[in-house]
C-alpha cells in the first residue's frame, strides 16, 4: 500500500501542530466558536448531540494492520472502546473530549492517517470498491487513481470553498460495489476497443433530499486525462454551482438546472483549456503510486483442506456461502467480515475486535484490510487453506456472523442516537429488524436483500438505493419511518419508490416483516431475489401487503 | 394577539467535554435537565439565552428548548431533547451511565 512521502508526512504533522494551537486559542478565548468552528470541521471534528465526534478518513477504504491497531488504541485511550465505520469509508469516534483531539490527531499522524477534509465544502475522502486489487471481475485496481485524486484534492487551493461538499467514488470493475452512480463524480473503469483502460465519467449523482442518478458526461476517458478532466468538472461546478441556497448547492442541482448536455459541453471546453497545462508530472507521480499497489506475492499451496472442511462443517459452510467472494487468484478468497452481528450496532467494532482483525490480516491476509461502504471489514487476500482458521478466530471475537448481503446486513447511519442533524433514530430499528429475522430463522431463505436506513433526509444511510429503504422523520414530534422499495446502488442504479404513509417506531419492524413475507409468497422460485421480484411485479402487491393491516383496522 | 408561550430551558454543550448542559436559575450550568431553570416568560427567555450564549469559554451552541414541569423538575417535551437528557439507545453511554449514581 501507499506510504507517505516526506511531503505528506510534513503536511500532516504541520496540520496537527496548527490544530493543537487552534484548540488552545479556542480554550483561552482568542478564538470565538464562530471562528473556531470552520477550523475544527476542516479537521473532521463535529459537535453532535451528546459529545464531539471525530471523523477520520480511511482513503479508498484501505488500512494496514498497524493503522487498525492504532484505531483500537485511540478507541481505548480517548474514547469508549469502539469505533463506528461509516458509509463513506471513514471511521468515527463518538466521545472524544475537545482537549484530547490534538493528541488523537498526533496518534493518527504516527500511522499516516488524518481527519483532513472529512468535513467542509471540499473534496471529501475518495471512496473505492472495497474488493479493489482482489476482485475477479476487475479491469484494473482503481486505488492508484483514488490516491492520485487524494493527493491532488488535499488542500487544493481552488477547491477548498466549493458551493457544497464533493464526493468522488471509483470502481475498477463492471460490477459496481462503490455506488458510483450516486456520487458527485462517479468513475467506472472499462476498456475501449483497443483494449486500453479508461473511465466512464458520471457527474451529478447523489442521494439526500433530492436523490439523483449521475449522468454520463464522458463514455471513455483515457486514464492519463483523469486529473485535468476532474479539475474541469470541479472548475465548472465552482463557477456555476449555487451559493445562495444550501439545499440547491450540490452539483446534481447544477447539472439538473444547466442540463446534462450543456454541462458536458462546458466541462469539455474547460478540459480543452486545462489539458495542455498538465505537462506529465501527474503521470510520473501515478507510476510511483502504482508501484505501491503492486499485488502481494500470492502463496501457492493446496486447497484440499478447505474443500474438506467446507463439506464437513455446516457453520463454516454457511459463512463461506455468504461472506466469501471470488478472488482473481483461484486459490484465494475475499473475506467479508460482518460487523453486523444480530442485535449489535451496524458498523461498530470494539477495540478488541479491531485488534483481532489486524492480527488476522497480518497472519493470513497479506497485511491488507478494507472498510466497505456497507460498514463491514474486508480481508481481500486470504488463501483458501487458511479460511477455517480465520473463521474460527472471527467466531471467537463475535465477528463470525454469516449474513453478508442478507437482511440483517443493514446499513444504518448513526441517526438520532448521535447525530445533531437526525430527525429519528436508525440504529435501534436496524437492531430490531436483525433480531426479528434471526428469531424467525428466515434470512437465509429470503436470500440477498439490502435494507438501508437513514435517520434524516440527508440519506447517509443510502436508503434511496436500498432494496428496502427506511427513512426516519419527525412527524409532529413523533418518530415516523417512510419506506421505499426497489432501490439499487449497483451498476443498474435506481432510486427506490415511496410506498406511502410512514410507520411509527413500534410499527416499522412488523411492516418490514409483512413486506418480506409478501416477497416469499410472490417470488416465482427460490432463486428469484427480492429485487427481481419487485422489478417483475412492481409496487402494488408489496403496497397491498404493507398497508393491509391498516385497511382491515379501518374497516373494522 | 400573542399566543401562549411554551415554557423553555436554556441548553447547550460543554465546550471541553461536549456534554449537554442546562442553565440554572443561579447562573450555573448543570448536567441535569431537572435542575434547569424553567422559563415561562418569552422576554425573560431571550434574556437568559443571551446570558447563556455569552459564556463562550464554557458552552457552545446555546438555544431555547421546549420543556414542561414534571414531578422532579423540568422535563423535555420533544423526543430529541429527551435523548439529550440520557444519551444513545444502543449503549449505556453518556448521561444515563455517567449520572446514574447522582
Amino acid at each position: 500500500m501507499y506510504n507517505y512521502s516526506d511531503f505528506d508526512e510534513a503536511f500532516v504533522r504541520a496540520r496537527v501542530a496548527q490544530f493543537t494551537q487552534q484548540v488552545e486559542r479556542r480554550l483561552d478565548g482568542s478564538l470565538t466558536e464562530e471562528e473556531f468552528r470552520p477550523l475544527r470541521l476542516m479537521n473532521g471534528l463535529y459537535l453532535q448531540l451528546h459529545a464531539y465526534m471525530l471523523r477520520i478518513a480511511i482513503p479508498y477504504g484501505t488500512l494496514n494492520p498497524n493503522q487498525m491497531r492504532q484505531l483500537a488504541h485511540i478507541a481505548t485511550t480517548w474514547d469508549k472502546g469502539y469505533g463506528h465505520f461509516t458509509t463513506r469509508q471513514n471511521i468515527q469516534f463518538n466521545w472524544p473530549l475537545l482537549t484530547d483531539v490534538p493528541a488523537i490527531l498526533g496518534a493518527l499522524a504516527d500511522v499516516e492517517m488524518h481527519a483532513i477534509q472529512t468535513s467542509g465544502n471540499c473534496v471529501r475522502n475518495v471512496t473505492a470498491d472495497h474488493f479493489a486489487g482482489a476482485a475477479a471481475d476487475e479491469v484494473e485496481d482503481p486505488r492508484p487513481y483514488a490516491e492520485l485524486l487524494r493527493q491532488w484534492s488535499t488542500d487544493h487551493p481552488e477547491f477548498q470553498f466549493l458551493p457544497r461538499k464533493f464526493k468522488i467514488a471509483i470502481t475498477g470493475s463492471p460490477n459496481d460495489r462503490a455506488v458510483t452512480r450516486a456520487h458527485d463524480i462517479g468513475l467506472r473503469m472499462h476498456r475501449n476497443d483497443k483494449g486500453e483502460p479508461g473511465f466512464e465519467v458520471m457527474v451529478g449523482g447523489g442521494l439526500g433530499r433530492t436523490p439523483m442518478i449521475g449522468h454520463t458526461v464522458r463514455d471513455f476517458l483515457p486514464v492519463a486525462d483523469l486529473l485535468p478532466y476532474t479539475e474541469a468538472v470541479l472548475s465548472v461546478y465552482n463557477t456555476l454551482g449555487r451559493r445562495d441556497n444550501k439545499y440547491k448547492a450540490r452539483i446534481k442541482i447544477t447539472v439538473h438546472e444547466t442540463g446534462a448536455a450543456e454541462m458536458t459541453r462546458l466541462i469539455e471546453a474547460r478540459f480543452a483549456e486545462l489539458r495542455p497545462l498538465f505537462g506529465g508530472n501527474d503521470q510520473v507521480l501515478l507510476d510511483y503510486i502504482r508501484a505501491a499497489f503492486a499485488p502481494p506475492s500470492f502463496r501457492n499451496a493446496p486447497v484440499d483442506g478447505y474443500d474438506a472442511f467446507y463439506k464437513a462443517d455446516p457453520s463454516f459452510r454457511a459463512w463461506a456461502d455468504t461472506n466469501l467472494a471470488t478472488h482473481r487468484h483461484d486459490q484465494y478468497a475475499i473475506v467479508t467480515i460482518s460487523v453486523k452481528a444480530h442485535g449489535e450496532t451496524p458498523g461498530d467494532a470494539t477495540a478488541d475486535q479491531m485488534r483481532v482483525m489486524a492480527d488476522l490480516a497480518e497472519k493470513f491476509g497479506h497485511s491488507d484490510l478494507r472498510i466497505s461502504h456497507e460498514q463491514n471489514v474486508i480481508l481481500p487476500h486470504v488463501h483458501k487453506s487458511d479460511l477455517p482458521a480465520v473463521h474460527a478466530a472471527l467466531v471467537q471475537a463475535g465477528l463470525g456472523t454469516a449474513n453478508v448481503g442478507l437482511i440483517s446486513d443493514i446499513i444504518a447511519c448513526p441517526g438520532m442516537d448521535y447525530c445533531a442533524l437526525a430527525t429519528a433514530r436508525s440504529i435501534p430499528v436496524a437492531q430490531k429488524i436483525a433480531l426479528r429475522f434471526e428469531e424467525l430463522q428466515l434470512e437465509h431463505d429470503v436470500g440477498p436483500l439490502k435494507i438501508k436506513i437513514s435517520g434524516c433526509i440527508n440519506a447517509c444511510g443510502h436508503h434511496h438505493v436500498g432494496h428496502i429503504g427506511i427513512l426516519g422523520l419527525d412527524r409532529a414530534g413523533v418518530e415516523n419511518y417512510q419506506i421505499t422499495l426497489g432501490g439499487d446502488g449497483t451498476e443498474t442504479a435506481v432510486i427506490g419508490d415511496k410506498t406511502g404513509p410512514g410507520f411509527a417506531y413500534d410499527e416499522i419492524v412488523p411492516a418490514i416483516e409483512r413486506l418480506v413475507r409478501a416477497y416469499l409468497e410472490l417470488r416465482s422460485e427460490a432463486s428469484e431475489t427480492f429485487l427481481q421480484t419487485y422489478r417483475r411485479l412492481g409496487l402494488e402487491p408489496f403496497k397491498a401487503a404493507l398497508y393491509v393491516a391498516e385497511g382491515e383496522q379501518d374497516a373494522a | 394577539m400573542s399566543r401562549s408561550f411554551t415554557p423553555k430551558v436554556v441548553t447547550a454543550n460543554d465546550l471541553r467535554l461536549g456534554d449537554v448542559v442546562y442553565l440554572k436559575a443561579d447562573d450555573q450550568w448543570t448536567r441535569l435537565h431537572t435542575e434547569a431553570e424553567l422559563i415561562d416568560d418569552e422576554a425573560h427567555a431571550q434574556m437568559r439565552l443571551l446570558h447563556g450564549a455569552a459564556q463562550k469559554l464554557l458552552v457552545v451552541g446555546a438555544y431555547l428548548a421546549d420543556a414542561k414541569l414534571g414531578p422532579n423538575g423540568p422535563e423535555p417535551t420533544h423526543f430529541r431533547e429527551e435523548f439529550r437528557t440520557r444519551g444513545p439507545s444502543n449503549y449505556a453511554h453518556g448521561k444515563q451511565a455517567d449520572l446514574s449514581n447522582v
